[in-house]
């Protein structure tokens, strides 16, 4: 197989069938958190996508040429943080220059995507599948960005019309969307198993 | 730990609202993704709880130790970056004593890492409170934490093999359910369980 051959796969199967959220459970906080409204959620995602292409290649690039090199593995978890901390401090400048009204939306939503498990577990997972090349981990982290916001865009959307609908009291607010979750889950299994 | 917290009325409740009143799970709903990964079966369950209680108590205690020195900017970056020293310590430690148990997990463990609950602890409670507060609360929470897991997982490994603890419980007629052990099984046990939870302090209040 070519090279593009591989990328496009590659980000396909990160896309839909391997989604962070649906079949790893990565990334659920912001999740349930900030899937209240579609704007809200779609400017969410694409900050996470920003933040989780830049530190998944990062954490790449000093995971393969620093660390292996220097026999330092142990501390690859430390380093990852931190990466993934400035390039969340880098998101956050930026929008706070730039666009002020979605920096105000976003609260401390914005800080919180540090600890967004989606990111640090992408850059370990590209660690895990033993990725050997740059370009397709890079392609990798896009494409789980791209995942992520699908899933919390689409999220938005069932949750938009939730409001109107008439749940049982106990179950509002987080068990419901829960539960919705889980038969979004059970969709996108559907695709499980369409590449190799 | 019982004798200290019947002499402080403070202590014990701390301790006890770890348990139930602010569960991190149950209540606060924090800490969700280990929640919904490791149960599919009861023994990796106990494992990260285990793991969760170590990296609590020890961050926590950091921290605590540490709570004077922080400047409000760089907080959140001490937090973790304690975190990730102790993470990597479990890690290691679970890598050399349960090899197979570490490759089950698999980077689960070191995603105790961005676990809310652990950052939420930290600074709602260590980087504000003394030793002995900090202590209490990292083993309320993390005990609760590990429980509400055990349940979790108990359901579901219960539905989805007919066993718990690789041991056979349900009659030979049960059909197992394989769902219960994929992720739309954890979603939809952990979504009815909170709603369980929410009708049960419904009815107390």
């Amino acid at each position: 197989m070519d090279t593009l051959t591989i990328l496009l796969l590659a980000f396909i199967s990160i896309v839909i069938i391997n989604n962070l959220v649906f079949t790893k459970f990565l990334g659920i906080c912001p999740y349930l958190g900030v899937s209240g409204r579609i704007d809200m959620a779609f400017g969410m995602g694409l900050a996470v996508t920003f933040v989780v292409t830049l530190s998944g290649a990062m954490t790449w690039m000093i995971d393969h040429w620093v660390l292996m090199k220097a026999g330092l593995e142990v501390t690859r978890y430390v380093c990852f943080i931190l990466v993934i901390a400035g390039a969340v401090q880098l998101v956050e400048m930026y929008l706070r220059k730039f666009f002020p009204s979605l920096y105000e939306s976003f609260g401390i939503f914005l800080p919180l995507i540090t600890t967004n498990c989606a990111i640090l577990g992408l850059c370990l997972f590209i660690n895990l599948w033993e990725i050997d090349n740059l370009l397709e981990a890079a392609v990798l982290s896009f494409g789980a960005g791209i995942g992520f916001t699908m899933a919390i865009c689409i999220m938005a959307g069932i949750r938009e019309n939730l409001n109107l609908a008439d749940v049982p009291r106990c179950l509002r607010g987080a068990p419901i969307t829960l539960i919705t979750a889980g038969l979004l889950a059970l969709a996108f299994m559907g695709f499980a198993g369409m590449i190799r | 730990m019982a004798s200290e917290a019947l002499d402080k009325p403070a202590l014990g409740q701390t301790f006890i609202a770890g348990l139930w009143n602010e569960n991190p799970v149950l209540r606060l709903v924090l800490g969700m993704c280990p929640t919904l990964a490791v149960t599919a079966a009861v023994r990796p369950a106990l494992t990260m709880g285990c793991s969760v209680i170590f990296v609590l108590v020890c961050s926590n205690l950091v921290v605590s130790l540490m709570r004077n020195l922080l400047k409000p900017h760089l907080r959140i970056l001490m937090f973790t970056l304690t975190i990730a020293a102790f993470v990597t310590i479990a890690d290691l430690f679970l890598k050399a004593f349960l090899p197979e148990m570490s490759e089950r997990l698999g980077p689960y463990v070191p995603l105790i890492i961005v676990n809310c609950i652990i950052i939420c602890r930290a600074e709602a409670c260590a980087s504000k409170n003394g030793l002995a507060v900090s202590l209490v609360d990292a083993i309320g929470m993390g005990l609760g934490f590990t429980m509400t897991l055990c349940v979790l997982a108990s359901v579901r490994e219960l539905l989805a093999t007919g066993k718990i603890f690789e041991q056979q419980v349900m009659p030979a007629v049960f059909v197992p359910w394989a769902a219960m052990s994929m992720p739309v099984g954890a979603f939809i046990t952990l979504g009815l369980m909170l709603g369980l939870v929410n009708t049960i302090t419904k009815k107390k209040a």
